[in-house]
């Protein structure tokens, strides 16, 4: 297992373009159980790293991850004027006409801002249009990493712009520093069915408001990285925990199942740990 | 509420990494006044900045095999990627002894002004530091503040990708 460690974390090892030419047993071994792949959807970047299981069923869920990924982006992208969303928007298609997922991610928008309190909404800008924005990219990987799980593979590890899933393992996910570019806060140690969703100001400025005021939030920390089982819930968990600002740390510990870490604009940091996690 | 959530996370803990370094902090440098991404003009040749050799040694040491891959007892250098900044184009060399990263120098950088010489002086040594403490924290994945698509380019997540073949 420590081989697989060594392969992942030598930045500059081609291997797909053949220039690898000394490798040990091991590490040939684990890169031929591995497959990798990178894409480009939804303004942002996906990762896939699949272990233990090459054959042509992990294959096809690959390509039916990535294609999903692709179909999530057509129907909810607020970028694009033919997107369901946008037309749900501007009133051209009827809820009904939506199909299914549209109903489901609504429903998982409104258990967000339940549970929340709020301070997760996806109805806070203008005229309250719906825009589920902030959790369409957490519920799509999270689902894609599900397909690859249940195709068989052992170990998945899906990255949507930064907010990650996890199958299996082990899988150590280092967490942005987000006071220093390019350095880790910290890193988390995964063996089974784990998400890791950060939110902060590092890489886009502040793009997340208050709902209650449409502004910036107030005592907002560096970065909030929140981690629990699944990445719906890990994502919209540290959105709202961001938005809440110094009230995070409270409402973060009475959450089960789910922990928490945050890196403070002085550079300190603090950890939560709700029931169970 | 959601059921998944009561079950106890399995195996989870929080570890401090000290310093682990990404690899493309030269990216983040700040910009001198005319950034022309396209028009720079550059050079091909490994830095040997006059400035202060000192700062840049590390990145300078070990290049024995340079050019193609191949060489004795696991050393084998991997050329990047020429990546567009906007600073103008950008091109590394990573140098690895037995799976490990010795050395970063650049094959291809901006030289358009003494402000890019300046950067390339500090930056490359700087890489080489980062590379090696970012294979030493062993990680898989790196989770943050949401990228784009361009700034992905310039991400740890990226060298990783890069890396994983």
């Amino acid at each position: 297992m420590a081989d697989l460690a060594d392969v992942a974390g030598v930045p500059g090892t081609d291997g797909r373009a053949g220039r690898v030419d000394r490798v040990d047993r091991a590490d040939q071994d684990a890169r031929a159980d591995r497959v990798r792949r990178v894409e480009h959807t939804m303004g942002t970047v996906f990762s896939f790293d699949v272990r233990g299981g090459t054959g042509p069923r992990v294959e096809a869920a690959l390509d039916a991850a990535v294609a999903w990924l692709h179909h999530v982006d057509e129907v909810f992208s607020p970028y694009r004027p033919e997107s369901q969303i946008s037309r749900l928007g501007a009133g051209t298609l009827a809820l009904s006409k939506c199909t299914p997922e549209v109903w489901e991610v609504m429903r998982l928008c409104e258990d967000a801002e339940r549970r929340s309190d709020g301070w997760f909404s996806a109805r806070y800008g203008a005229g309250g249009a719906f825009d589920p924005t902030g959790l369409v990219k957490g519920w799509a990987v999270e689902r894609a990493a599900a397909m690859l799980a249940s195709a068989g593979a052992a170990a998945v590890c899906v990255n949507g712009g930064g907010d990650v899933q996890v199958h299996g393992g082990p899988w150590r996910i280092g967490v942005s520093d987000p006071l220093r570019k390019g350095a880790l806060a910290t890193v988390v140690h995964a063996d089974g069915e784990l998400a890791v969703a950060t939110s902060g100001s590092a890489e886009r400025g502040c793009h997340i408001v208050d709902p209650r005021t449409g502004r910036p939030p107030r005592a907002a920390p560096a970065s909030l990285t929140v981690i629990c089982r699944g990445l719906t819930e890990a994502d919209t968990c540290a959105t709202a925990g961001y938005a809440m600002g110094d009230l995070a740390c409270g409402w973060l510990e009475s959450l089960p199942g789910t922990r928490s870490f945050a890196v403070t604009a002085d550079g300190s940091t603090w950890t939560t740990r709700g029931p169970g996690g | 509420m959601n059921s998944l959530s009561r079950r106890p996370l399995r195996r989870v803990l929080l570890s401090t990494v000290a310093t682990a370094g990404g690899v493309v902090l030269l990216l983040s440098l700040k910009p001198h006044t005319t950034a022309e991404a396209a028009g720079a003009t550059t050079r091909s040749a490994a830095p040997a900045p006059a400035p202060s050799a000192s700062a840049t040694s590390p990145a300078a040491g070990s290049g024995g095999s340079s050019g193609a891959s191949g060489g004795t007892a696991g050393t084998r250098t991997v050329q990047g990627d020429t990546v567009q900044t906007r600073y103008g184009p950008v091109q590394l060399k990573v140098t690895l002894k037995a799976g490990r990263i010795t050395a970063v120098s650049a094959l291809q950088v901006p030289e358009d002004s003494p402000r890019d010489q300046e950067i390339t002086t500090f930056a490359v040594p700087q890489l080489t530091q980062e590379a090696i403490a970012a294979q030493s924290a062993k990680i898989d994945t790196v989770s943050g503040a949401t990228y784009t698509s361009e700034g992905y380019i310039q991400s740890l997540q990226s060298a990783l990708d890069k890396a994983g073949g």
